[in-house]
């Protein structure tokens, strides 16, 4: 299979990413939807890679999955914090700042 | 019959990234989500990135995804939060500019792909020795696992227990995020003067 299949792939799990993390009322669903649109980066930086010939893009991709990693532990993390409390987990809740 | 997995693990991913926006619970979309990472897992092993595939069954499927159905659990549900007008209505743009872009990409830029593709090993050695080089991604290396460690102390940190005042105080709000945040100048501040105190 040429490298057009994957990035169509790519591209399909980008954009049910980017809908996952602007039309979903909660917390949790935009960290999956970032867990997506990263997941299709890593997956477009290995296709290319092997249809390059180079390990420069797998290593590139183990880097964003360290990232990914480590946004998700922080992410978690403040979204426990904020609904302690606001008692919510909508995005729309903690609105401090705008006082 | 690379095809025919390629088809197969291409649906998985598709299907599964497709379900976790369209289920009307979270939990449903978080199995959903499992869906997708095994799909894309298959696409890596066929695309010959036998350690990439592994990383990613072990820290997408075995970290992250039990990380957010931690955060389910400890979050109430809520039912009535999908709304199908608001999906349609963000998806259908989306998926329009994204096609859009995709096919104008494809129609112009020219991909260069290497003709005869040699028949992947294992990727497991070189790209440890690619990582540990000094002219290669030593330093990126290193900074990144600062980068984790201080992800983890961050995010203990942040998600610690705090005062009971401030976690029940929904009603006040602002009061208890002002104590919450007084408190932990506080914990700060006997954090700084305790070592201080011993020597």
């Amino acid at each position: 299979m040429g490298l057009a299949g994957y990035l169509i792939v790519s591209a399909v799990m980008l954009a049910c990413g980017i809908v996952c993390t602007v039309a979903r009322k909660n917390v949790i669903y935009i960290l999956m939807g970032i867990e997506l649109i990263l997941n299709a980066a890593n997956l477009n930086l290995v296709a290319f890679s092997r249809f390059n010939g180079h390990l420069d893009g797998q290593v590139f991709a183990i880097f964003s999955i360290i990232l990914a990693a480590a946004e998700a532990a922080v992410a978690l993390a403040i979204v426990l914090n904020v609904f302690g409390l606001f008692d919510s987990i909508r995005p729309d809740d903690p609105d401090l700042l705008k006082e | 019959m690379e095809t025919l997995f390629f088809i197969l693990f291409a649906a998985l991913a598709i299907a599964g990234s497709l379900a976790t926006v369209w289920l009307r619970y979270v939990v449903h979309s978080a199995f959903a989500l499992m869906a997708a990472f095994l799909g894309v897992a298959g696409l890596f092993i066929l695309l010959g990135a036998d350690f990439i595939a592994v990383s990613q069954v072990l820290i997408y499927v075995g970290g992250i995804l039990i990380l957010i159905l931690f955060g389910i659990m400890l979050t109430p549900p809520d039912k009535k939060e999908r709304s199908v007008k608001r999906v349609l209505g963000f998806g259908i743009p989306v998926f329009a500019i994204v096609g859009g872009l995709a096919f104008q990409i494809g129609s112009v830029v020219k991909w260069v792909e290497k003709p005869d593709l040699p028949i992947p090993g294992p990727t497991a050695a070189p790209i440890g020795r690619a990582l540990l080089k000094p002219d290669g991604y030593l330093v990126p290396f290193e900074l990144v696992s600062i980068v984790l460690l201080v992800a983890l102390i961050g995010s203990v940190f942040i998600a610690r227990r705090r005062t009971m005042q401030s976690i029940g105080a929904t009603s006040q709000a602002i009061g208890g995020t002002s104590q919450a945040i007084g408190g932990t100048s506080q914990a700060i501040g006997r954090a700084s003067s305790a070592p201080g105190g011993k020597s």
